[in-house]
């Protein structure tokens, strides 16, 4: 029978299926950090219960961590005990953590690719909506709830209702310009953030196979701002050399032995998808948000869109939406001024997303009034950035890379927009008050948000390259 | 916590708003509690729209409004998009809400939802837009949520309608039962998949 690469995933990890209940699924990694894990922890203590496998459990700090003096203690007294909790459970059930300052620490959804931990065929799960990024190393690997990291810290398996199936793909080759992340956010608004509920995603085609494994990441890391319990790619020539050699993937002959299997994880070709979609790279452009959920985006030299043909309940919320963001029906976004410039996340916080910032500030100056944070999205990338002497390119137009953590994507260390002001950021959600009560969010590329940093207003980065 | 759930008769709070997600059920900077207190949680359930930025009550929203009241959320298409964080049914169940009705639900949060014996409700547009109808028209509006039946009925309008939930899934809420008690009790199975699992 012909089967989707994820119906290979996930029947080669059903324990059993319940009846007329859901699937007990197999789980061959869980990542934890600090803020979804306290309470299954604590649960776990409860009840009596210890790791079932902690061998297969990875902590580390990321949400809470500073993105300056990670040397010194965390200033906020309540992120500080957070952290400290997650060392100590760690401890207690006999658990690998990175914590600050370790050159393994940095956001789990960075540091899991990065360090050979996330493999092709894998089952992961993490208490964080964005574990959907593993997916790009050809893995089935969703976000959950900490009653479900429970699940797995208990019996390393989780009980899910198996998702239908749906595959993207993108046909032809992306425009100058256009990143992973454009056309993430373009899929976005052309599908809602709930166009893909209920489903688990496979991206295809060439504009996909052509990115890289960072872009792969990116793309598949926003899969769920479209609602999708997950989103994968098949694994290729790019995975595979990109997993070599990495610290704990396999090595000799387990490699050789790994890489046979993971050459089987692709689609048969007459696998059928419960859905199917189609675009086409050409009507991609560089992408903007506008509004304050990821599918109010658009072509960044396109218009707000106006509210006729709109039902009440939608009317109603898309114009609190602009009431929010200070912006009107029908304006355009060029040449907005902007006061924040946010490079970083689980989202885009890799190497390549700072080689496009630096390709595009490279010899221009930081615009005076706009306020610059530039987020490694680990240790690894930040050293990276030095040995590249990207940091130099960045350093003479006025930026300063900070240490790793998630930062001002959901603002619960200091790094916050203020009330009232735009920030261009790279992140993943332009949610109300994600980045800070009253922040407003403009989600784009590293390219876009670099072009916006030295102008100081929302500029097309195709003028600037 | 693990509250059995049987047959509920209550009036609803009306929050027609599609989209909502789970960065305003509960803002981030209240994930940080290492415990699981439902009241710390329940007290910020929509804190940025219940409160104004100076902390006093934002008497327009709807939690602030003394005419709705009750143990049934009814809120826009696409409700608990966004973040995993289970503290946004945490803060639900904290508030006093033990049923959510909606047309759609983000998948992660209506898991989260039945891990703590809060019933997310899927029904129709129409049987939501009619709902929300007979509430403006009448506060006083009682539904019936009927788990043993699965069926909601609007008493306003004696439309009724049944909805979906798994068999398991049924038993656990019904008899106060959880997945962990269940997945731990099945570790022999867990082991022999080991066995030919790499």
């Amino acid at each position: 029978m012909a089967n989707t690469l994820f119906d290979k995933i996930w029947d080669a990890h059903v324990v059993q299926q319940v009846e007329e209940g859901p699937t007990q699924l197999y789980i061959d990694r869980l990542y934890c950090h600090e803020v979804t894990s306290p309470q299954a922890f604590a649960d776990m203590r409860a009840r009596g219960l210890k790791c079932f496998r902690p061998e297969r459990i990875y902590c580390m700090p990321d949400h809470n961590t500073p993105t300056h003096d990670q040397d010194k203690p965390i200033a906020d007294p309540i992120s500080k005990a957070q952290v400290d909790a997650l060392a100590q459970n760690a401890k207690d059930f006999g658990l690998t953590y990175f914590g600050m300052m370790d050159k393994k620490n940095g956001i789990i959804h960075v540091v899991g690719p990065e360090r050979g931990l996330t493999l092709p065929g894998m089952t992961i799960v993490c208490g964080d909506s964005h574990t959907s990024t593993h997916g790009a190393m050809g893995a089935v690997a969703f976000g959950i709830g900490t009653s479900e990291v429970e699940m797995v810290m208990a019996s390393q398996c989780i009980l899910q209702t198996r998702p239908k199936t749906m595959r993207i793909t993108i046909d032809g080759k992306l425009g100058k310009g256009v990143t992973a992340k454009d056309v993430a956010l373009y899929m976005m608004a052309k599908m809602t953030t709930s166009g893909a509920t209920g489903y688990f995603v496979e991206y295809a085609g060439e504009a996909i196979r052509s990115l890289t494994m960072e872009g792969r990441l990116t793309l598949c890391n926003l899969s769920i701002e479209m609602g999708a319990r997950g989103g994968m790619i098949a694994p290729d020539e790019v995975t595979f050399e990109y997993v070599k050699g990495r610290e704990y993937a396999p090595k000799g002959e387990k490699w050789e032995k790994a890489l046979a299997y993971w050459k089987t994880l692709r689609s048969d070709d007459d696998a059928v998808f419960d859905k199917e979609v189609r675009f086409k790279a050409e009507d991609i452009q560089p992408m903007i948000t506008y509004g304050t959920n990821p599918g109010m985006g658009m072509a960044i030299n396109e218009a707000i869109p106006v509210t006729e043909g709109m039902s009440d309940v939608e009317k109603t919320s898309f114009e609190k939406s602009l009431n929010y963001m200070g912006f009107e029906a029908g304006q355009k976004l060029l040449g907005k001024k902007i006061d924040y410039v946010f490079l970083g996340a689980c989202t885009n916080g890799r190497i390549e997303d700072f080689r496009a910032f630096a390709s595009i500030v490279k010899g221009k100056k930081k615009a005076a009034h706009v306020t610059a944070w530039l987020v490694p999205g680990s240790w690894m990338v930040k050293e990276q950035i030095q040995s590249e002497g990207l940091d130099k390119i960045l350093e003479d137009a006025g930026f300063e890379i900070r240490q790793p953590g998630c930062s001002a994507c959901l603002a619960m260390n200091d790094d916050k927009i203020p009330s009232g002001k735009y920030a261009v950021s790279t992140s993943n959600r332009n949610f109300e008050g994600r980045q800070g009560p009253g922040s407003r969010t403009l989600l784009a590329s590293p390219l876009t948000a670099a072009a916006a940093a030295v102008t100081g207003v929302i500029t097309d980065p195709r003028e600037l390259m | 916590m693990k509250q059995k759930f049987d047959i509920l008769t209550s009036t609803c709070v009306p929050l027609p708003l599609e989209n909502i997600d789970t960065d305003q059920i509960i803002p981030a900077r209240f994930l940080k509690a290492t415990t699981r207190e439902e009241k710390f949680f329940g007290d910020n359930l929509f804190r940025d729209w219940r409160y104004n930025p100076d902390g006093s009550l934002n008497k327009d929203f709807v939690l602030n409004n003394p005419l709705y009241s009750g143990q049934i959320l009814v809120a826009g298409k696409n409700f608990g998009s966004g973040s995993s964080r289970e503290h946004a049914a945490w803060a639900i169940a904290g508030y006093g809400f033990r049923v959510v009705v909606s047309s759609f639900f983000a998948d992660i949060h209506k898991n989260n939802e039945l891990n703590n014996f809060v019933l997310p409700v899927v029904v129709s547009e129409s049987f939501l837009k009619e709902l929300f109808d007979s509430i403006y028209a009448n506060p006083k509006t009682e539904v019936v949520v009927d788990l043993p039946r699965q069926t909601i009925l609007n008493k306003a309008t004696n439309r009724s309608e049944s909805f979906e939930i798994n068999a398991y899934k049924k038993h656990c809420l019904m008899n106060g039962l959880d997945d962990i008690d269940f997945l731990v009790e099945n570790k022999d199975k867990i082991e022999r998949f080991e066995q030919t699992h790499k």
